[in-house]
């Protein structure tokens, strides 16, 4: 698949958006009479801008935004309208979150919970818009939920950390600690897909595709000399070596380097592990093998 | 319940992209709104079509078939394409079984074309929308058409006759008749989309002659009482 940038922008940054808010409210049930409400205020602002700006890339996406609303209306089947409720949603949630911090209302703590729980429905909802594309066996596994949820939590925690680390930081320690384990447990999960999509065996081949059963078909002609949508949208178009490049950078940059800086300098480690998971989600579309490729596999 | 359909004769279809030059007359004429064509005169000519007209050869040299594979919406049964609408611009009909996309919903999200196997669904880059083959329902049904004109502009151009249109759920129909006689199968039937169009497989077309045919009686080029003529073509008896 072509990876669509604005949807790379949109899951990675709303992902680490509801991973810092999760570190918050966990702040709040862990450490809340050592923190004033700023932090909680503060932190919820950082995570509206981030889907603020999550939900403006995402409309970049679309061929009609104006009619964006429109893509709320199918929820009984579609986990895309799931996600555009839930994306709203979970803005709402965080934002009655940081004003009841900032008036000191109280019933924060429940106030948090709902938040908390529309921030969990909201990863499944992103992951399963790319879990439930059958035909695209890389992406139709309960890896690629248990991928969103925790690399957006791993990548929200180096963000809280960094944020403690100049407004509280007595804790930034602990979040830091929390955020090295997080970005481990994502390597491992992700390593475990990235490793399953390498091995993966297609279903569908040239033969079931035309419905020819011959060991040697060659495609001589696609319908089209100058490319069609077809070829634009299923296929990155970047060589094998580039590809890789972008294995190693996301390797690097979401994982080893975020581990080795989290600790000392979780600002520069947050800004490198977000650069990362962006080369992360382009891998993730680049690695996902479209079965309608077959049908574009050559011209004369 | 009706499910229309198109059923391809992949030893009748002759490449000839008649289908594909007519079906894009026929829907960029129509109130939709034309099929865009970008770069039409110059280098890497592209646009939007309904149905594309693809060649595969078959076999190694020189024990080659060349296959002309049309390719449209299958009007598949089990759509994966329509559940994943977030705006139920596509839908499949209750009455006829065509998918259809309304371009007046469709915000232009693609996902409907990722979820879809078959790679039939092209984002016209002008009207900014999900297109896709409408089985020409604005023909099929068009009372202002004569009765046998009523059929889809691409089985109507075809020349050799290799596309057939009707009701496969109604078993007594030409195409549910031609896909039980003549081998109807779908495509990638492990998406489990069940799709409605079907595809009749090449055939082997041999013609046997025994020689008794080449010299039978009202054989114009025989000359009766004359002997074996070396030059004429042999014979299967003959061959074995
Ligand atoms: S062929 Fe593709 S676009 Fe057409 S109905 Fe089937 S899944 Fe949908
Ligand atoms: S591109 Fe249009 S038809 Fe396809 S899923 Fe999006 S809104 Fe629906
Ligand atoms: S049925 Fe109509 S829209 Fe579909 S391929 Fe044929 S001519 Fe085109």
């Amino acid at each position: 698949m072509r990876p669509a940038f604005s949807v790379l922008f949109l899951t990675t940054l709303i992902g680490a958006a509801q991973g810092l808010f999760i570190a918050l409210f966990a702040c709040e049930l862990l450490a809340a009479e050592s923190l004033p409400s700023s932090f909680f205020v503060g932190g919820s602002i950082l995570v509206l801008i981030m889907s603020v700006l999550g939900g403006i890339s995402s409309v970049f996406h679309l061929g009609h935004p104006e009619r964006a609303w429109r893509a709320m209306t199918m929820w009984r089947t579609s986990w895309l309208a799931r996600e555009g409720i839930a994306l709203p949603a979970f803005m709402a949630s965080v934002f009655a979150y940081g004003v009841s911090h900032w008036l000191g209302w109280g019933h924060t703590l429940a106030v948090g919970t709902f938040a908390i729980v529309i921030a969990i429905t909201l990863f499944v909802c992103t992951a399963m818009i790319y879990g439930a594309i059958k035909v695209l066996k890389e992406w139709a596994h309960p890896m690629t939920i248990v991928n969103f949820i925790v690399l957006g939590c791993a990548s929200g925690m180096t963000l809280a950390a960094a944020y403690a680390s100049f407004t509280a930081p007595e804790i930034a320690g602990v979040l830091a600690q929390a955020a090295f384990w997080l970005t481990i447990l994502g390597l491992i999960t992700r390593g475990v897909s990235l490793w399953r999509n390498a091995t993966l065996r297609p279903t569908s081949t040239l033969q079931t595709a035309i419905g020819i059963r011959h060991p040697h078909i060659v495609q001589k002609a696609q319908g089209s000399m100058g490319g069609s949508y077809n070829t634009r949208e299923f296929f990155h178009g970047k060589s094998p070596a580039f590809v890789r490049g972008v294995l190693l950078t996301l390797i690097l940059g979401a994982f080893v380097l975020p581990l080795v800086l989290v600790l000392m300098l979780p600002l520069l480690a947050f800004i490198i592990q977000y650069l990362g998971l962006l080369a992360e989600r382009w891998y993730f579309f680049a690695e996902a093998q479209h079965p309608q490729n077959l049908y574009y596999q050559g011209k004369s | 319940m009706t499910q229309l359909a198109l059923v391809i004769d992949l030893n009748v279809c002759v490449g000839c992209h008649a289908c594909v030059t007519n079906c894009k007359q026929w829907n960029t004429s129509g109130a939709a709104g034309s099929l865009v064509d970008c770069n039409p005169y110059e280098a890497e000519p592209n646009g939007t079509f309904f149905n594309r007209v693809q060649t595969f050869e078959v076999g190694t040299y020189p024990n080659t078939d060349t296959v002309h594979f049309p390719k449209s919406c299958l009007h598949c049964e089990d759509p994966a394409c329509v559940p994943v609408c977030p705006t139920g611009a596509s839908y499949k009909r209750k009455e006829d079984g065509i998918v259809l996309v309304d371009y007046d919903k469709c915000i232009g999200c693609k996902y409907c074309s990722w979820a879809c196997p078959y790679g039939v669904r092209e984002f016209d880059e002008q009207r900014k929308v999900m297109t896709k083959c409408t089985l020409c329902v604005d023909r099929i049904y068009d009372e202002s058409l004569p009765e046998d004109r009523r059929k889809p502009s691409c089985v109507l151009a075809c020349p050799p006759g290799a596309r057939l249109f009707g009701d496969v759920h109604d078993p007594e129909s030409a195409v549910s008749i031609a896909i039980r006689e003549r081998g109807g199968y779908t495509l990638m039937p492990e998406a489990n989309t069940k799709p409605a169009n079907h595809y009749l497989p090449r055939r082997k077309t041999t013609v046997s002659v025994r020689s008794d045919e080449l010299y039978r009686s009202d054989n114009p080029h025989k000359i009766d009482g004359a002997p074996f003529d070396k030059n004429l073509p042999p014979t299967n008896e003959e061959l074995n």
